[in-house]
């Protein structure tokens, strides 16, 4: 039985703006377990990313704030810690690799130097360990001539390779909890393969736990033990990645499944989902789903869906599921 | 018989890189380095690759908006480099459009998506404006919008409608060829079906041509009848969609089919093995010797260094640049 290592229970994160209340995430609960990939699935503004920045606590201020909910790495409650404290748990006990490595990497400072900022900081390490961890880090993500590659700049680098520096520097505190938002959108279809193989072999190495948020579903079967759908702040199905695919009960997931185009065979014509989501400051009562499901019932457009468990770590909310 | 609108034969595209106070030039870039291929009347050619592939300076060369370093353009049999330019502009210009991968970037901010639909009927027909605002409001019908539509600004769009009007902008002047550079990877997955879905209902109702740039096999599957693939400016498999999907032959096809398929957690180890290129793709500026390939390849054989592969015909029109087939 594996551990769990973070817990997030009915998580609300909001951002207070002029025009109004934005409820990005608005409930949501899950749990990763160590050595476990989760994914979390959905389209543009749907909260994904909202979701890795509250665990961070890492929500722009001012404006965005974590309203309500617990999110427990490791039997700590995050939202209560100050600010101070905080700063201890990130890049050690979690870190994050972000879509565009061209932004995330500072242009004027070597790969060295950038990796060892994190761990001069984090690991309190001085003089040539630091050099070391560096070239450990470096060799973890099979960084070709790591010695050579710790004086290079970054504009010195293909996008993979880049990719790859900012795994290093994310692993380099070997933390227990990686949030990957999108790290492969960026690459092209041969480098994202070698960059998810890379991946899976670094978590059998270090068994970290990781949260990998995208919006390819190609991705997920690949990469992700258990994978969360989300629709507009909220969950809307928990699945291990099989059942996910092999059963979805909810609406907006076989929807999503089926508009995708396949390679393996030839469609007539793709599935596709009428209208868009909804405004996050204006949501509709009832599901949110609702005003776009092909099999609504009058209790759709009137109350929330409850999450129901149906079988084996799977949950999912909708009025039809059984 | 085919009937072939657009032809390009041994397209080469070099840039020169210049260097020193005299800009000498010192080595070029080849960002495509003899392709040809054919689109033909009402159907979609796909390219695919990956970034750097010369996927974009192709479709630009069909826009005239690169001049090419060799080679030649036939459209409906005649060469386009011996058409004026007042030839290019009513008969060549008008007839092949475009739609961009961005549709955040390709439209004017400031202008109303009236003015923005009507822009190529303005420039290229003299129409009185209320015969231009009757086809703005009928190509608006068209993409699945509405007349209310036509006097907001893009901004008040969402990425999918911005597409959609891309779309309407394209067809304004009944073209007979659209470029679709990327048409959906900047839209959210469950737009793109939609946005797909309306651009093949619109090729059968009005017989258009597409070149469809992609750099997602499965988006081309689905869009294509005929399917290029290109490595490092070259074409290295093209054939018909269904044959080529089904019976991929190139090494690197299979191995871009490999990385996107949608490999179900099921299939595990009874499915075909996932091939992971190593390395990547190397500079334009100094391709590899002989087949462009072989540094990334599985299967190369040491002639494959030495020995350019030519593009070969392997029967029904599939064609294959690899010296191991």
């Amino acid at each position: 039985m594996s551990k769990v290592i973070l817990q997030v229970e009915d998580l609300r994160s909001y951002f207070f703006t002029r025009k109004g209340v934005v409820k990005a995430v608005d409930g949501i609960s899950f749990y990763v377990d160590e050595g476990e990939t989760f994914g979390i699935v959905g389209e543009s503004a749907c909260g994904k990313t909202v979701t890795a920045l509250s665990i961070l606590r890492l929500l722009p201020e001012p404006g965005g704030k974590i309203v309500s909910g617990k999110i427990i790495l490791d039997g700590t409650n995050l939202v209560e810690l100050s600010k101070k404290e905080m700063r201890k748990y990130r890049g050690k006990m979690i870190s994050m690799i972000l879509q565009d490595p061209m932004t995330s990497l500072n242009p004027v400072y070597t790969i060295g130097d950038q990796i060892a900022e994190s761990v001069r900081l984090h690991q309190g390490l001085r003089g040539e360990m630091v050099e070391q961890e560096v070239i450990s880090a470096l060799r973890l993500l099979k960084i070709p001539s790591p010695e050579v590659i710790l004086r290079q700049y970054p504009f010195q680098m293909s996008g993979g390779m880049r990719q790859r520096v900012v795994g290093a520097i994310a692993m380099s505190c070997r933390p227990r909890l990686l949030i990957a938002d999108e790290p492969t959108t960026a690459l092209d279809a041969t480098i994202q393969a070698q960059y998810m193989a890379l991946f899976k072999d670094v978590q059998k190495k270090t068994n970290v736990a990781i949260i990998y948020i995208t919006h390819d579903f190609g991705v997920i079967a690949q990469m992700c033990h258990r994978v969360a759908v989300m629709y507009a702040g909220k969950i809307v199905e928990t699945a291990t990645t099989r059942e996910l695919f092999k059963a979805p009960k909810h609406p907006y997931t076989s929807a999503l499944i089926n508009s995708v185009p396949r390679l393996d065979r030839k469609d007539a014509r793709l599935y596709s989902i009428e209208g868009q989501p909804p405004s996050l400051m204006d949501l509709p009562p009832g599901c949110r789903f609702a005003p776009r499901c092909p099999v609504v019932k009058p209790v759709c457009r009137e109350q929330e869906p409850p999450e129901v468990g149906i079988g084996y770590g799977h949950s999912v909310s909708c009025w039809r599921a059984k | 018989m085919e009937d072939v609108l657009l032809e390009g034969r041994d397209l080469k595209k070099y840039y020169p890189v210049t260097k020193g106070l005299l800009q000498r030039t010192v080595g070029w870039v080849r960002a495509v380095d003899g392709v040809s291929f054919k689109v033909e009347r009402g159907k979609t050619l796909g390219l695919v690759g990956e970034s750097g592939a010369g996927k974009t300076t192709t479709a630009k060369a069909i826009l005239l908006l690169e001049r090419l370093t060799s080679g030649n353009i036939l459209f409906e049999g005649k060469d386009l480099y011996q058409f004026s330019q007042s030839q290019l502009k009513t008969e060549y210009r008008p007839r092949v459009q475009s739609v961009q991968q961005n549709p955040w970037s390709s439209m004017n901010p400031r202008m109303r998506v009236r003015d923005i639909v009507a822009e190529p009927l303005v420039v290229n027909t003299k129409q009185s404006k209320k015969q231009n605002q009757s086809r703005v409001l009928e190509l608006l019908e068209q993409v699945g919008l509405n007349s209310g539509h036509a006097e907001l600004y893009p901004h008040e769009f969402s990425g999918g409608q911005r597409q959609r009007i891309a779309v309407a902008r394209a067809l304004a002047l009944n073209p007979s060829l659209v470029v679709l550079d990327e048409p959906v990877s900047a839209l959210d997955v469950s737009i793109r079906a939609q946005i797909m879905n309306l651009l093949k209902d619109l090729q059968e109702q009005y017989n258009l041509s597409y070149l469809v740039i992609a750099h997602n096999l499965a988006t081309v599957r689905y869009m294509s009848y005929n399917v290029a693939i290109m490595y490092l400016g070259q074409i290295v498999e093209y054939g018909e969609a269904e044959e080529l999907f089904k019976r991929p032959l190139h090494p690197y096809t299979r191995a871009l089919m490999s990385a996107s398929l949608l490999t179900l957690p099921e299939d595990d180890g009874q499915g075909t093995e996932q091939i992971i290129l190593s390395g990547e793709m190397p500079s334009p500026l100094n391709p590899p010797s002989g087949c462009r390939f072989h540094t990334r390849c599985t299967e190369a054989a040491p002639k494959c260094s030495q020995e350019v592969p030519p593009l070969r015909n392997v029967g029904g029109g599939h064609e294959v640049a690899c010296l191991r087939v």
